[in-house]
């Protein structure tokens, strides 16, 4: 039970630029952080009337101290608008659940009554080094001591490991049709949202393409193809986290924003390795929390927005909020529960493999994307949310299952 | 010797050169490799980069460390492994920056050849001059006390005439890269009627290792490569020089129509004017002078291109890979204009692309480029689609590209008439291989 109303309104997502953007040009000069700073503030800042209304800005951020040599980003917050000088700024870091760590943070100013509107943004501009630097640099999201005998992906390796794991307990060619589907599923939801990165994709045959590029550990990791991982993106995203005063002073009806019914943050110790590579225990966790917080069941859950920064985790996910039994998550998804006219439609713009995975803004826009479901403001991407499964969820994942922040929303009127 | 003791010391001569850096760069790693694995820890692997410019070698250095670089990130997961037991190793730029070193660890940029004495392998890449081949050659062999293997680079010179001259005896073998050797996976292997098998033993483990195509040809000046594309080059200059005359209008014009031709219409990479340009006028000149002495039945010379060198137009490229001026003026890439060969000036496009393009009419409709149809699984059904349009049309831009493509497939019958070649087959894999054309020379496309 959240003991203060909390909304959220005014998202907005800057495109999520990278491989597969018809504007991509690894070779040429690209935005740097100052402007994703502007655009994605910007964005949201027009929709409540400008910075005057403003009370804090929280940054959900992971690496820009090694991506862009830029630590200290709270600075960068007058640069949206300079109404936000002089005003508190947070920057917050939980790797690539950076995005729900701003989002719990605004809130939790918005609870304490410290604040009646914050400004929450997640913000990340990973291509200015080559995958294969980039992935030193996202090694932090794990035990720095696990670096040298880790893969030179090691993301995907830590995540092909797990791949591996349910491969040889359910069966490779079971665990990988659930995958497939999930990769199919990303890429068609991403067609109908234009600042997905893989809004352009035009591959007629996903499924035929999947089935080409085998797993190839010599070249890449053991268990995984690269269309089973996210993508290397460069995006912001931001929203408005109000009180309901809050919501009257940006003038915002309650019908275009989302109420908070609650929220689940868990971590787990980093040094440790899974217990179990075949479960997400911390999802599980947080998932479990949140919707005991928020006094429902998975049932009640219309639409999720979950952290696939590797199929594999999109399908373990299905097990973890008991969408599918241990060991069945695969089939779930292989039977299309998961597509944007199933069961249980998740990631309805693409999600980290098909809208992009700008690391530290991933979780601000898991949010945004349900707020757009849920107020009928997602364009072509929308869903039909139905009054007796009104409610929507976002799991953001930082690391290898290890800080985990979930939220339930519903519509605010 | 095995294939390791074989590549322990090895010199490249003409280093610096276009071709002598891409071999010397794919050596250098493949012995780095070599001397990464547990098996050989400890042993020392020596590459001497021998050129004449000290400048050339600077550049080579500069060009190496980028170059290695790009191997290094595309087998990061390899050199995880290799330097597992480095605990001051972490991170992957710390891998590759140590594999960088260690590659170029191994390169000793030299101007003098006495270095090449301790060699047991030595790859000779300097100008396509057969005396100056045998004069090297010759005197690294006389100082040599390991009977060194030679491998040539030669793409004219008859390799049994560098081997009887220098003396080698059975110790020499062509092993003709493309160019650029890095990127190309052709190599056109030539033995001579004495080169020793343990040679091509080597030669092939090698080329495999550096995941080569080989292709054999035999003996003969220009082999199969250069035998087809010199050729087909003076055919592209004697047809823009007939269609001036037959069509009395100036050279350039026809030299931008044969080159359309041969682009647009054969459905290649460049046209062949372009292609001449990219060789260098001077390096064309140059082959046809050595393969033209070996020719009875017809004359491998064009007084067009002595021209062009008098007028000091030679093509070729900058060291930065840029092309320079030829028959072609070029501006970021694109063809801009025409050499004049009588004003001795360049052309803009714009003052006559249009007269030319109407002269040849248009395209038809099936027409594809070669960018597009280079991967397309339904290659052969779309051009052949196209190519029974041009046969089918009487415009003149048509039918100069079916004789082009009819005398394209000559060439290529000649070459195994002439033994050049032992089967179409590879005269085929050649073009399409090294010279990256859609369909090979010798087909049924323009019967």
């Amino acid at each position: 039970m959240m003991r203060r109303k909390i909304y959220l309104t005014a998202g907005f997502n800057t495109v999520s630029l990278g491989t597969g953007r018809k504007e991509f040009n690894p070779k040429k000069p690209r935005p740097g952080l100052e402007h994703y700073f502007k655009e994605a503030g910007q964005g949201t800042l027009k929709q409540i009337g400008g910075a005057k209304n403003v009370d804090e800005t929280v940054i959900g951020n992971f690496m820009a101290a090694r991506f862009n040599n830029q630590a200290h980003l709270t600075g960068f917050a007058p640069l949206i608008d300079e109404g936000l000088q002089w005003k508190p700024a947070v920057r917050v870091e939980g790797a690539c659940g950076s995005g729900g760590l701003s989002l719990l943070t605004g809130m939790r100013s918005v609870l304490a009554e410290t604040a009646d509107v914050v400004l929450s943004m997640g913000i990340e501009v990973q291509n200015t080094v080559k995958a294969i630097y980039g992935a030193d640099i996202l090694a932090g999201a794990g035990w720095y001591q696990n670096r040298k005998t880790g893969h030179a992906y090691f993301f995907p390796g830590q995540f092909s490991d797990r791949a591996g794991a349910c491969y040889e307990k359910y069966g490779k060619e079971k665990v990988r049709a659930g995958m497939k589907q999930w990769f199919i599923n990303a890429i068609e939801n991403a067609r109908l949202d234009p600042t997905a990165q893989e809004y352009h994709n035009k591959t007629a045959d996903l499924g035929a393409l999947y089935d080409k590029l085998q797993p190839n550990g010599a070249a890449f990791v053991d268990h995984l193809n690269v269309l089973d991982c996210s993508k290397v993106s460069d995006g912001a995203s931001a929203i408005a986290i109000c009180s309901e005063e809050g919501l009257k002073r940006i003038g915002v009806d309650k019908k275009d924003a989302v109420e908070v019914a609650g929220y689940g943050h868990v971590i787990r110790n980093i040094t440790n390795d899974p217990t179990d590579p075949t479960e997400l225990e911390t999802i599980k966790r947080a998932a479990h929390n949140a919707l005991k917080d928020a006094g429902i069941t998975i049932d009640q859950v219309g639409t999720v927005e979950t952290h696939d920064c590797f199929s594999i985790a999109g399908v373990l996910t299905c097990e973890a909020l008991g969408l599918a039994k241990k060991g069945e998550g695969a089939d779930y998804v292989a039977a299309s529960n998961t597509a944007r006219k199933g069961a249980m439609p998740m990631n309805t713009t693409g999600g980290l493999i098909g809208w992009g995975h700008p690391t530290g803004a991933t979780g601000v826009h898991q949010a945004v994307t349900i707020w757009q479901q849920l107020t009928g403001k997602a364009g072509d991407a929308q869903i039909e949310i139905s009054n007796d499964r009104p409610y929507g969820m976002t799991i953001n994942m930082g690391g290898d299952d290890v800080t985990v922040v979930a939220i339930v929303y519903k519509r605010g009127a | 010797m095995t294939y390791e003791e074989r590549l322990q010391n090895v010199a490249v001569l003409g280093a610096a050169g276009k071709m002598g850096s891409g071999i010397l760069l794919l050596t250098a790693v493949e012995m780095a490799d070599l001397a990464l694995l547990p098996e050989n820890k400890g042993k020392t692997f020596v590459l001497h980069a021998i050129d004449v410019s000290p400048e050339g070698l600077a550049g080579l250095m500069r060009y190496l460390r980028a170059q290695v670089r790009k191997v290094a990130e595309k087998k990061t997961v390899w050199l995880r492994k290799m330097y597992a037991d480095r605990d001051d190793l972490v991170e992957n730029y710390d891998i590759i920056d140590e594999y960088i070193f260690d590659v170029l660890n191994i390169v000793r940029p030299v101007t003098t050849m006495a270095a090449a004495y301790s060699a047991n392998l030595i790859f000779e890449a300097v100008s396509e001059n057969k005396d100056l081949k045998v004069k090297l050659l010759g005197d690294i062999d006389r100082h040599n006390e390991n009977k060194p293997w030679f491998f040539t680079n030669t793409s004219s010179v008859p390799i049994h005439l560098i081997e009887k001259e220098a003396g080698l005896d059975g110790r020499i073998i062509g092993f003709h890269f493309y160019n650029p050797p890095a990127v190309q996976k052709l190599v056109e292997l030539i033995v001579t009627g004495k080169t020793d098998c343990d040679v091509v033993e080597f030669a092939l483990a090698y080329a495999k290792k550096l995941r080569k195509i080989i292709v054999p040809s035999n003996d003969f000046a220009g082999f199969i490569g250069n035998g087809h594309f010199m050729r087909d080059a003076l055919h592209g200059i004697r047809e823009a020089e007939a269609l001036a005359a037959e069509k009395n209008m100036p050279l350039y014009k026809a030299i931008y129509i044969i080159n359309k031709i041969t682009q647009d219409y054969l459905v290649r990479p460049m046209g062949i004017f372009q292609l001449i340009d990219y060789v260098g006028i001077d390096v064309v000149k140059f082959i046809l002078n050595v393969m033209n002495p070996f020719v009875t039945d017809e004359d491998l010379h064009s007084g067009l291109l002595d021209k062009m060198m008098e007028q000091g137009v030679k093509g070729g490229q900058m060291s930065s890979g840029a092309q320079k001026d030829g028959f072609l003026k070029y501006k970021g890439g694109r063809i801009t204009a025409v050499w004049d060969v009588h004003k001795q000036e360049y052309v803009e496009l714009d003052k006559f692309q249009a007269e030319c393009d109407e002269m040849m009419g248009d395209l038809p409709a099936s027409a594809v480029a070669w960018k597009s149809i280079i991967r397309n699984k339904k290659k052969d059904e779309l051009l052949a689609g196209f190519f029974n349009d041009l046969k089918a049309s009487a415009d003149l831009g048509a039918q100069l590209a079916v004789k082009y493509g009819r005398k394209s497939k000559a060439i290529g019958e000649k070459l195994v008439s002439d033994k050049v070649a032992n089967e179409i087959d590879h005269v085929n894999t050649v073009m399409l291989t090294g010279f990256f054309h859609a369909y090979g020379p010798v087909n049924n496309f323009f019967d």
